[in-house]
């Protein structure tokens, strides 16, 4: 076995008996990328030398038998919309082809605190925009089980990175589904964290009222192990909730027996894959098996939850992305000859295809007239799905459902459709809107060999809960295991 | 033909920078001045990914303010976007109050000629400022100075219940006076901690409906406001007395040239695309809160102006004006609790020392003379030591130099003569060079007598004693 394929949680355990040196861990990464990411393109930038530097200074602190946090020295890489200072952060953007912050996220303080090394900075699609990461303005990041097809998105980078073993983890973010969504389509484990648990400074805003950064991961320990150390009140983010830190991994082997899960039926309408959904009912199988009972129920609401999550996204994006104007930082159009052409020059050259749609679209969307109809009307829609969710976790502990009605699809296929590929969102975006914590895990293959993903939605704050649940599965399963050849 | 009488309709958008020590959403100071782009980080910036976190003090702040205006306070309130390009602007969105303003449904009550008026405030609420664009450093660009953006700032609305630029001015004063008093701006018009846009429309007298209004921005002065209506008022008169419609606008405020300019009319008017603020959470006050910021407003100047009438025996007006000023009514209550004359303090105080301050551009907080000095120098006239011409020399010389009455008059021999052997030569040939107006005088002419005394004022040049000198005339005239 070669190093580059251990867990987190194993190259953790490994370096804490000294079996392997930090730098030996980093080492077999960066290799392992030079081989591989020719073809999978996961990178973006490459920050090789800091990981190495963090690396030699957690095995002289191993030597030095000082304290290490539980994930000192396990090298992982950043989606590229989380900001590293001096280190650029694009957005996978042209916009933000040459940003170097002066600043750290909030997640990236907490990892360089952890002595983590860090790897580089994975693509996305832009401005994570996009369900296949082919919105990125530098490269298409290939899925590892079929370089023929996409990764997903918008965290296509992350979970490619992931599922080709060039990082131990990695961090997403998730306004949509964009961490669920890829790690299904790669065949890892990817948690969107319940809104308000990890701090959003430094992530570069899409749609700040859904956005979450969690961790992509090779098993839900790892998932657990990431979130412990990136949870936590941030006084730089009003959103972000006080509560007390928490170990999200000890209680992760505690037996579900008797846990009430709950299915929509909504979610596995027409649009569901058939292997998809045999998938999901052999889990369903499983989790039986394992003393948990499963119930189907309505949630009525979710039909509307795709047309509300894009008036909502769109709109906030719309405003967010509107500091991209040329005056400050980023890319700035050549061609003007006053301010109002170095506005329009700027953006229209600086943003791609799908970042311009939805500027649009929400630009529309809270427009004087139209605010009623479109804005107010998705938040009545919101509040509703809240509700809905509610009088759900009233009877049931967690929440199953397909991540992605179908397995990777490929390149191409939505690009001259867009509402075709919105559609591939049906089982994630509620979750966002909700504001509550979602897990997707592999839960089968098709007959491609494409993974198929699964979704546990927990209770606002319950990851723990969530993960067990998660965890369960995983332990009775070998899906976890299973890795491309490539 | 008869002629239509028009009155003047006003409303008055008033913003204040918040005298707090840090940003609205970032902890960059608001110090005045500065190297350009210093008082700046990431936030306030908009750099991406960087968030705002509200700063308490501003809310408390804007709910002081609202308090003393007579406002409801909304409980649970929030932030919006209010969405639109401009380099000065970083984020291309200002957070601000869309429909959930802070404080609500006010008033203040000003002081006019006619009597007391209620001037109803429509709402207030919390905002921040831009940066500031400076266009004359490099030839041919302009650049951006972020030293100001996040400044936080309140608007306060006015309803449209001022009739006058006089009445608008009285408004902005006593605005002013409140804010400067609870010490939640420092209001200093120059440095642009205060600025007001103003909403003009006309409508003959007796007509109920408004009618059309436009709207003025860049006003940087209570006297440039005033300027401002009256020009629009007259604009907007003339427009309807030749036959026209007033259209809609918001216009430019040009006060070298004394003229507005159109900025854009209603067609080309912003659309803010104003949204709740996702970045922010709720702003909930809580009554135990407002109780709090209550108890921490001081004497506001309306009840220090009651105060000052009715203990000091002070008018209406002078009471007024004294208590527009906090520093001027803190001088006039330190001279005062020294035992000084309440009325010589007002009459003095409104009278030479604020020519003086009017000739000089200066503020009443630059007033460098000490209370007590100021209840020496009354003392001083009182008793007869100085005359009241010679006071005046004093009062000048104490407010340029800080120096005490006792000592000037000493430097300068001011010391007022009241004896006798001296002022009778002075009255002598005062009345031996006169004989007109001793002829006046003795055909019944009595305002001879005070032209005489005036004559030997000057010939004692002004120590003499005007009262003896009076009586000492008077009985020589009377005797002849
Ligand atoms: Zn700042």
């Amino acid at each position: 076995m070669e190093l580059y394929q251990l867990s987190a949680h194993e190259a953790a355990g490994l370096l804490k008996k000294k079996a392997v040196s930090s730098q030996e861990l980093t080492d077999a990464l960066i290799s392992r990328i030079e081989h591989v990411d020719a073809t999978v393109e996961s990178f973006l930038t490459t920050t090789f030398e800091d990981a190495v530097a963090t690396a030699r200074a957690v095995d002289k602190k191993i030597a030095a038998k000082e304290d290490i946090s539980p994930l000192a020295g396990v090298p992982m890489a950043i989606k590229d919309n989380i900001c590293t200072k001096g280190v650029r952060t694009t957005c996978a953007s042209k916009m933000l082809e040459n940003f170097v912050p002066v600043y750290d996220a909030f997640v990236t303080k907490r990892l360089k605190e952890a002595d983590v090394p860090i790897l580089g900075k994975l693509n996305m699609d832009e401005f994570a925009m996009g369900s296949s990461t082919e919105t990125s303005y530098f490269k298409k990041t290939k899925n590892p089980y079929d370089a023929g097809k996409v990764p997903g998105g918008s965290s296509g980078g992350s979970a490619a990175a992931v599922s080709a073993n060039l990082a131990f983890y990695t961090l997403g973010s998730d306004t949509g589904g964009s961490i669920r969504q890829p790690a299904s389509f790669c065949g890892v484990v990817g948690l969107k964290p319940t809104y308000g648990l990890v701090s959003r400074f430094g992530l570069v805003a899409f749609a700040s009222s859904l956005d979450q950064i969690g961790p992509l991961a090779k098993d839900v320990t790892d998932a657990a192990m990431v979130l412990s150390m990136i949870a936590g009140h941030d006084a730089m983010d009003s959103t972000s909730v006080q509560l007390p830190a928490q170990d999200y991994v000890s209680g992760l082997g505690a037996d579900i027996k008797g846990l009430k899960i709950g299915i929509p039926s909504d979610y596995m309408g027409e649009g569901t894959a058939p292997e998809v959904k045999t998938a999901i009912l052999d889990a369903v199988k499983v989790y039986e098996g394992l003393g948990a009972s499963v119930e189907y129920f309505a949630m009525s609401a979710s039909k509307y939850a795709l047309p509300a999550y894009y008036i909502i996204s769109s709109a906030e994006a719309s405003s967010n992305l509107a500091r991209y104007d040329g005056v400050k930082y980023g890319y700035r159009s050549e061609h003007y000859g006053n301010l109002l052409e170095m506005y329009q020059n700027t953006r229209s050259e600086g943003f791609g295809e799908e970042v311009k749609r939805r500027i649009m679209v929400g630009t529309y969307a809270l427009s004087s007239g139209y605010y009623d109809a479109y804005y107010k009307k998705a938040q009545q829609v919101r509040t509703i799905i809240r509700r809905d969710f509610e009088a759900a976790f009233g009877k049931y502990s967690v929440i199953l459902t397909p991540t992605s009605p179908t397995t990777a699809f490929r390149f191409g296929t939505h690009m001259s459709n867009p509402l075709q590929m919105y559609l591939a969102d049906i089982c994630t975006v509620s979750v966002n809107i909700a504001g509550v914590p979602a897990v997707s895990l592999p839960c089968g293959f098709d007959s491609d060999g494409m993974p198929i993903g699964m979704q546990l939605i927990g209770q606002s704050f319950d990851e723990a809960t969530l993960l067990r649940t998660a965890y369960a599965f995983e332990q009775s399963t070998l899906f976890a295991q299973a890795r491309p050849s490539i | 033909m008869n002629q239509i009488k028009y009155e003047t309709v006003i409303g008055l958008e008033v913003h204040s920078e918040l005298s707090t020590k840090t940003k609205a959403f970032c902890s960059c100071t608001t110090e005045f001045g500065g190297e350009v782009n210093t008082h700046c980080c990431p936030v306030c910036t908009g750099m991406p990914g960087t968030l705002p976190v509200l700063n308490k003090k501003v809310v408390e702040y804007a709910i002081k303010m609202g308090l003393a205006t007579n406002c409801a306070i909304t409980k649970s309130g929030k932030q919006d976007r209010k969405n639109y390009f401009y380099p000065d602007l970083p984020k291309a969105y200002q957070i601000s109050q869309f429909d959930l303003p802070l404080c609500t449904q006010g008033h203040v009550i000003i002081h006019t000629p006619e009597g007391k008026k209620r001037i109803g405030i429509t709402r207030i609420h919390i905002e921040e400022d831009a940066g500031k664009l400076l266009h004359d450093v490099l030839p041919e660009k302009s650049l951006v100075d972020y030293n100001r953006c996040g400044v936080p700032l309140i608007e306060i609305v006015s309803e449209p219940d001022l009739r006058s630029a006089d009445e608008a001015k009285l408004f902005l004063e006593e605005l002013k006076s409140i804010l400067e008093c609870l010490e939640v701006s420092d209001c200093k018009m120059q440095e642009g901690s205060l600025r007001c846009d103003v909403n003009v429309s006309v409508r003959p007298v007796g007509q109920v409906e408004f009618n059309t209004r436009t709207e003025m921005k860049n006003i940087n002065s209570f006297s440039a406001a005033c300027r401002a209506i009256e020009y629009e008022a007259q604009r907007q008169i003339r427009i309807r007395e030749e036959g026209g419609t007033v259209v809609q606008q918001t216009l430019r405020w040009n006060d070298e040239k004394g003229e507005s300019v159109t900025m854009r009319s209603k067609e080309e008017a912003h659309d803010y695309r104003y949204f709740p603020e996702p970045d922010l959470v709720p702003i909930v006050v809580s009554d135990e809160q407002i109780k709090a910021i209550r108890n921490t407003i001081p004497e506001l100047p309306s009840a220090k102006r009651e105060r000052y009438m009715s203990d000091y025996g002070l008018g209406e007006y002078e009471a007024g004006l004294i208590c527009l000023s906090k520093d001027m009514s803190r001088f006039f209550e330190g001279c005062a609790a020294l035992g000084a004359n309440p009325k010589s303090v007002s009459n003095w105080l409104l009278g030479d020392i604020s020519r003086m301050l009017n000739e000089k551009n200066l503020q009443a907080g630059d007033i460098h003379i000490k209370p007590e000095d100021m209840a020496a120098f009354l003392k001083l006239i009182e008793s007869g030591v100085i005359s009241n011409t010679a006071g005046k020399k004093v009062m000048e010389e104490m407010f340029e130099t800080g120096k005490t009455p006792q000592v000037i008059v000493k430097e300068q021999g001011l010391e007022q003569v009241s004896d006798t052997s001296v002022l009778d030569g002075i009255v002598k040939e005062v009345i031996a060079a006169n004989p007109k107006s001793v002829e006046d005088y003795k055909r019944g002419k009595t305002n001879a007598l005070g032209y005489l005394v005036g004559q030997a004022m000057r010939a004692s040049k002004g120590k003499a004693n005007p009262q003896m000198l009076g009586g000492m005339i008077q009985e020589i005239l009377s005797g002849m």
